[in-house]
């Protein structure tokens, strides 16, 4: 008797679902244009190319500059992701475990470089570095990183935390374990997944952060995002689709393999 | 002190480890806590601190750069269209976002997983790479303009690059992952029994949807829309090569102050009133949804 079709149902799911679609569609198109536009056979960008060969990626083998840049952003990624993951792992085990309002007030500073914009950031550290007479190094950088990425692992790690058994912790401590002990043997292993989660995410974050190596970068340490935004700004040079190609790639195998190790998507809600 | 208590009653050992952890787990804290001290809150002090020069080889201090931000009427232009700029992104990203978290939250299991991971992937994939290519696509022999030429919907190519149109539809899209993931947490939670017993009580969707659902997933609204816009505002990349040079906005105004011209104290001045005014829309943000939540359940 109601099993009628509801016709106003029907325009909210359709709507809903139109918009969705559209928009997931959206999501991808960017990544799929930019692969098909790295395997142009031409000189210049044109959508959709005429001719399709490998000649960019091949280019881009002897494209000194890229390839600097990039090592130069790996290495200030894993630089980051060690600093972060160590710090941020240990800040998140107080957190947890204080109920004091300092833990309240601590997690909330260590989240604000989320919400603050990170080019003042970046601006106020290059002003402190270079009155400190620091050069600009991989180091200065990592340092800038390391506060705009460590939110990421002190979020999956605290994640992790909240999902963990208080009595599997007591029990360790009442058998006679100590605090090294026990973290090593029963907390890491249970949080593995947020840690590994979160390093993946601050790598990821290093590897494409823009504002704030802005000013903490020089001539000798650029890192690839800047030179990559440098080569489609001023010149739009074919290598930028190509290297583009690379990276998503690596990051799409990356993140394919950590959904494996990790669950990275379920940190990331 | 350390030790933790080996034998005897097992209630006397765990009222020892209680205010044992109490006072000591700040140390765990610690190191992170001197890190944001010495490279997070200095500087930004030091931010502070240097906006108060008049002059930018910084001999005397005084309010010199504030009277010349606020003095001149295209400063304030600049911070007026970065604000709006994201809000405008903020929206059309919410309005875009809504429906996506929606689907992701009504399928299940596999197909969830594989939403999700489409959601996700490209937060992680370069910026850089994502606004390239609409750089492509917006351009004036770009795919969005080959089509519109070709339906004959205009006879001339449509200024998308270098627009401020174009920078807020690239920003929305590029932005779109920070919102959707929130709201989805926060429509997984949203009791179902909910929304069926409004149909029970003869609302229709849409009635149910602008009544129930949209108003209990306020706090996900909220958190995406305070990502998104601070994500908005900062973004230097999709600025520029979407925006051009001529689209100025707070970003690029501060990093040509400060590196092109090295007038660090003005640059610092502007820097503190774009944080501030970051600041206050964000608490903005909070308040509002403070009292409507207070309007729904009071």
């Amino acid at each position: 008797m109601r099993r009628a079709i509801d016709p106003e149902r029907l325009s909210f799911e359709a709507t809903f679902a139109f918009i969705a679609l559209v928009c997931i569609f959206f999501l991808l198109f960017p990544s799929v244009i930019i692969l098909i536009l790295s395997f142009t056979g031409e000189e210049t960008l044109h959508f959709p190319p005429r001719s399709y060969s490998t000649r960019w990626y091949a280019a881009l083998w002897e494209a000194n500059e890229i390839r600097d840049a990039a090592w130069v952003s790996i290495r200030v990624a894993a630089l980051t992701t060690v600093g972060s993951v160590g710090l941020g792992v240990a800040a998140a085990l107080a957190i947890y475990r204080s109920k004091a309002a300092w833990a309240r007030v601590l997690d909330m500073l260590f989240m604000s470089p989320l919400i603050l914009p990170a080019l003042a950031f970046g601006f106020a550290i290059l002003m402190m570095f270079s009155l400190l007479g620091f050069r600009p190094s991989i180091w200065t950088l990592a340092i800038g990183h390391i506060a705009v990425c460590v939110p990421f692992v002190l979020r999956t790690t605290l994640a992790s935390l909240s999902q963990l058994d208080p009595a599997l912790l007591e029990s360790s401590r009442s058998l006679g374990a100590g605090e090294l002990h026990t973290f090593r043997r029963v907390t890491l292993p249970l949080i593995r997944r947020g840690v590994i989660a979160g390093g993946f995410i601050a790598f990821m974050a290093s590897f494409d952060n823009v504002p704030v190596s802005l000013f903490l970068q020089d001539a000798r340490t650029q890192v690839l995002p800047i030179h990559l935004w440098d080569i489609i700004h001023n010149q739009l040079d074919s290598r930028a689709a190509s290297a583009s190609g690379v990276l998503i790639l690596v990051t799409l195998a990356a993140m394919v393999i950590m959904e494996r190790v990790s669950g990275v998507t379920r940190f990331m809600k | 002190m350390d030790r933790p208590v080996q034998q005897g009653n097992p209630r006397l050992t765990t009222g020892a480890t209680g205010p044992r952890l109490g006072g000591g787990e700040w140390r765990l804290a610690l190191p992170l806590a001197l890190f944001f001290l010495a490279f997070f809150l200095a500087p930004l002090v030091l931010l502070v601190s240097i906006s108060f020069y008049d002059d930018p080889r910084m001999t005397t201090v005084g309010t010199g750069q504030y009277e010349a931000f606020f003095g001149d009427l295209l400063n304030l232009e600049v911070l007026w269209e970065t604000l709006l700029l994201g809000a405008k992104a903020t929206l059309l990203c919410l309005v875009a976002g809504y429906p996506v978290a929606w689907l992701c939250a009504r399928s299940s299991g596999r197909v969830q997983g594989i939403l999700l991971f489409v959601i996700i992937l490209p937060i992680l994939t370069s910026v850089v790479v994502r606004t390239f290519a609409w750089v492509v696509i917006l351009g004036r022999e770009g795919l969005i303009n080959q089509a519109i030429v070709g339906l004959g919907l205009s006879a001339e190519p449509i200024r998308l690059l270098f627009s401020e149109l174009g920078v807020v539809i690239v920003l929305a899209q590029v932005q779109m992952p920070l919102m959707v993931l929130p709201l989805l947490t926060t429509l997984q939670r949203i009791d179902p029994n909910l929304a069926d017993a409004s149909a029970a009580l003869g609302a229709g969707a849409w009635r149910t949807f602008f009544k129930v659902t949209l108003p209990l997933s306020l706090p996900g609204i909220l958190a995406g829309s305070i990502l998104v816009y601070a994500a908005c505002v900062t973004a230097f990349v999709t600025h520029t090569l979407i925006g051009g040079v001529r689209l100025l906005y707070m970003p690029l105004f501060i990093f040509q102050q400060a590196m092109d011209l090295q007038n660090w104290p003005f640059a610092a001045a502007i820097s503190v009133m774009f944080m501030i005014s970051v600041l206050l829309v964000i608490a903005l943000l909070v308040a509002l949804s403070r009292s409507s939540r207070s309007q729904i359940y009071g």
